[in-house]
């Protein structure tokens, strides 16, 4: 189901890292963002919301290696971010789709505002289309129900498509086998 | 129709841009979409779609009522009309109250429906539309002409001289660099915004959930910045249960873009936190705007199920050529002209309802399927009652009701058109004419008809079986070599053929106007007609009469007054066949056999619109053609109308000259030595463009290729 799954998010421009362990995956998010140039000041930062691999990062004290890496975000903070961190609920292996929950703003504003989106996803959690996804999400509980394939795009000028309108152009999924820890 | 809209066809035809575009995504779409659905079952997921919206827009009512109560038990505040100043006060008054003074806006026809940005701005309110080609149209105060890609029509010269007067710099026509430019300058809308208005695609009652497809990411931003997020949705989003939301996203991204999905989906249940912490607030507008009017039409219901993916546009022969801007109103394209009449007025779908051919392609891909060209025939229909047939047209109804009559003009026009007819076509008329033989030569009317040549056929004695064969206009008046051929081909099968004297035109043209009285009495006089002892089979060697014959004339009897004879009428459909499939029955039963020629020449076969499509026949005749020894060249968009749609091309010559060009060329890359087709209309529209051309290629009815070919 994995393979599907690049296949799918690749064929929308989207890249695709997997990982056994978080600490490969950590290591791997560390080398992105010093490529990406992150650097603490204004339009150079990076912002990652709440989440178990966050929590592995804050033990791992990666702000203190990563100059420019926040831990908190506010809307300001993302829109001055070059990089935005968010970890998903579930992935989709027909489509290539990464969904979560993001009734929290925060989980929106790391991947809206940004320019580069680091989506980090379990591979246990993938999932085979979206009706099993909407057969596993309750609404009652969720006020939003956020599905992300591939960047942010569009064909409005001659049909051309073109990466990155309003959201990011750059769309960096980054699987992890090994479950998120509850106690991180 | 008004010389504004005519004006109107004119300039979209000398568009450059706009034919351009539109073409080359039309033949693209077709590919793309194929790939999108590979793998897929359509017709299962069609079924699915057909259930949930179909059951959404016969609860209107229930349904508005459940999600209203859901959403409001969710926190958000619904309201709820049926009139589009209602909705455009509500948000008015609720920017008052708040303190609203800029707007961002993520793509929404209904607000456009309800012409929401106007009276927004009219109360000094900034508002901007988010999506890349929204914005672009609203930059240049034009109207989208398209329902999915807006500014299709529009270069991207044409853009950067928009975005360089909007920011004040001299842009390159470099497309990156253009959405960097709308990226950048967007960012601050929608950072500054206080109130976000997107539309939904999906409204779900059981959970008050609303669905929203994007992909440039903007509905997000809309969704997420602003502290007042409202959501204008047309009841007819509606579906009953969340799970109903899983076919709709599946077909809608492949049927609009031909994506598996779109880059994002939202559902939202209720307002969420704002970037701040504070509860967002949330309205949602329930806009009916004459949608339960629609829901209690029983030929009309079926609008509703729109999903408004605009594969219909992109497969329409008509709307590739002209677009949205006279193809439709806010809705564009044959849907749009239906939509318009509804939630506009009858009226203002007039002219643009005129522009469908019929051809049927929309119906083969709409996900919901909805059958489009029979929608637009009701409108014809309500329109002639309510405003009368144009003068001419009755005049020309009025004597085709009349069978002696119509039928002795006929023959007085094989008379009076000899000083322009030459080798059977007329190739120039009168100059008040001339724009029908402009494009396209037209058949000469035969010296003698059909009706009178078939009494000098001598069919073989003792045959078991008798047929009655049903002419037709063409074949009996322009081209009796067809119909003579249909006789040899079923003698050979042993089978006689009977022509009764009183058969008169089928009721087609007539019906597809919206005439249904003189509909009726051509479907009237004909079952009287073809009542013939001991005949099993009526046989028609053209698709638009079978198809009246064996699919519409139980309904157009109940339509025109003269329901008397339906039950009639139902049991001759039971014995009416095309010339194809029957031909293709009497192979298979061994009953004909046709001699395989050494090395005949390749053939290209079109598909003509009521023969694929309402009857559904299409392998039949290239079965045959490959029985008969010809190859069969595939040509491009094989089943793709040619432009002739019976007095469709009378009454848009402009229009049906383009398709029948683009048919033409299509024929001539396949670089087979002839082109076959099962319909004398066809014959009439192919034959005469290639004749105007000077090209030799012969065209022929499949039934003059297959009564050469008899062993």
């Amino acid at each position: 189901m994995f393979e599907l799954f690049k296949a799918k998010a690749e064929a929308v421009s989207a890249e695709v890292h997997r990982f056994p362990t978080s600490t490969g995956a950590l290591d791997f998010i560390t080398e992105t963002l010093r490529k990406e140039g992150v650097a603490d000041a204004p339009s150079s930062w990076a912002v990652w919301c709440e989440g178990p691999l966050r929590r592995e990062a804050e033990r791992a004290r990666l702000p203190d290696r990563v100059p420019g890496l926040h831990f908190e975000v506010t809307r300001d903070r993302a829109a001055g971010s070059k990089v935005g961190i968010s970890e998903f609920d579930w992935a989709i292996a027909d489509t290539g789709t990464l969904a979560q929950d993001a009734t929290r703003p925060d989980k929106r504003l790391v991947s809206t505002l940004t320019e580069t989106h680091l989506a980090v996803v379990r591979t246990g959690s993938l999932l085979p289309d979206f009706a099993s996804l909407l057969a596993r999400v309750d609404p009652s509980r969720m006020r939003y129900l956020a599905c992300v394939t591939g960047p942010s795009r569009t064909a409005d000028i001659e049909r051309v498509l073109t990466i990155g309108v309003h959201g990011p152009r750059r769309l960096v999924v980054v699987a992890i086998d090994e479950e998120g820890r509850v106690d991180a | 129709m008004t010389t504004q809209f005519r004006q109107g066809i004119a300039q979209a035809l000398e568009n450059p841009n706009l034919a351009g575009a539109l073409g080359r995504f039309s033949e693209a779409y077709v590919v793309s979409r194929a790939k999108a659905y590979e793998g897929i079952d359509f017709e299962a997921l069609r079924d699915q779609i057909v259930a949930a919206k179909g059951y959404g827009s016969t609860h209107l009512e229930e349904l508005a009522e459940q999600f209203t109560e859901r959403a409001t038990a969710a926190g958000a505040q619904v309201f709820r009309t049926s009139d589009p100043r209602e909705v455009r006060d509500y948000i008015g008054r609720l920017c008052r109250e708040k303190g609203v003074r800029r707007v961002v806006k993520s793509k929404s026809m209904a607000t456009e429906e309800i012409h929401l940005n106007q009276a927004l701005q009219a109360q000094g309110i900034r508002v901007k539309e988010t999506d890349l080609g929204e914005w672009i149209i609203q930059l240049c105060g034009q109207k989208p002409s398209h329902m999915v890609m807006p500014a299709i029509h529009m270069t991207k010269e044409q853009v950067a001289e928009i975005f360089s007067k909007e920011v004040n710099e001299r842009l390159a026509a470099d497309i990156p660099r253009l959405v960097q430019v709308a990226r950048r300058e967007l960012r601050e809308e929608f950072l500054q915004a206080d109130m976000g208005i997107s539309g939904a695609n999906v409204a779900v009652a059981e959970t008050g959930t609303l669905v929203i497809l994007t992909n440039e990411g903007n509905a997000r931003l809309v969704t997420t910045l602003p502290r007042i997020h409202v959501a204008v949705v047309g009841l007819e989003k509606l579906v009953a249960k969340f799970s109903e939301i899983a076919p709709i996203v599946k077909a809608l991204p492949r049927s609009a873009t031909s994506q598996l999905l779109t880059s994002y989906v939202s559902l939202i249940t209720g307002p969420s936190p704002g970037p701040d912490g504070a509860q967002k607030e949330l309205h949602i507008v329930l806009l009916d705007n004459q949608r339960s009017a629609m829901a209690k039409d029983p030929k009309f219901v079926q609008g509703l199920r729109c999903i408004r993916c605009a594969s219909c546009l992109n497969v329409c022969p008509v709307f590739r050529l002209v677009g949205g801007h006279v193809f439709g109103d806010v809705y564009t394209g044959g849907i749009g002209a239906i939509l318009t009449a509804w939630f506009d007025a009858l009226k203002s779908s007039k002219d643009i309802q005129a522009l469908c051919i019929q051809c049927g392609n929309c119906t083969q891909v709409c996900p919901s399927r909805i059958d489009i060209p029979e929608m637009i025939v009701e409108l014809r229909k309500r329109i002639a009652r309510d405003e009368g047939q144009p003068l001419i047209q009755k005049g020309i109804y009025k004597v085709v009701n009349n069978r002696r009559l119509f039928h002795s003009l006929l023959r007085a026009a094989s008379k009076a058109q000899k000083p322009f007819a030459r080798d059977g076509m007329i190739r120039h008329l009168p100059l008040f004419l001339s724009g029908l033989a402009e494009f396209r030569s037209l058949p000469a009317v035969a010296d003698e008809p059909f009706r009178d040549r078939v009494r000098r056929i001598a069919q073989p004695t003792g045959l078991k079986e008798k047929a009655v064969f049903y002419a037709g206009c063409l074949i009996d008046f322009a081209y009796p070599e067809m119909g003579e051929a249909l006789v040899k081909v079923l003698n050979r099968a042993g089978i006689e053929v009977v022509f009764p004297d009183e058969q008169t035109c089928c009721g087609a043209p007539a019906r597809y106007g919206g005439a249904y009285d003189v509909a009726a009495q051509n479907a009237a006089d004909n079952v009287r007609a073809l009542r013939v002892a001991g005949a099993d089979i009526v046989v028609s060697a053209c698709p638009t009469c079978t198809v009246a014959l064996k699919i519409e004339f139980p309904e157009t009897l109940r339509g025109g007054g003269k329901p008397e004879l339906a039950a009639e009428a139902e049991a001759l459909s039971a014995k009416v066949v095309d010339f194809s499939s029957l031909v293709s029955r009497l192979v298979d039963q061994g009953r004909l056999t046709l001699r395989p020629g050494e090395s005949l020449p390749s053939v290209t076969y079109h598909d003509s619109c009521h023969l694929k499509r309402t009857l559904h026949v299409h392998q039949e005749p290239r079965e045959l053609l490959r029985k008969a020894g010809h190859e069969v060249k595939e040509m491009f968009e094989a089943d793709m109308c040619c432009g002739m749609g019976g007095s469709y091309s009378m009454k848009f010559p402009e229009i049906s000259r383009p398709i029948l060009e683009r048919k033409l060329a299509n024929i001539r890359k396949t670089g087979a030595a002839s082109v076959a087709m099962d319909c004398p209309g066809c014959v009439m529209q192919i034959r005469g463009g290639l004749d105007k051309g000077k090209d030799p290629i012969p065209v022929k009815h499949l039934v003059e290729l297959i009564a050469d070919r008899l062993a």
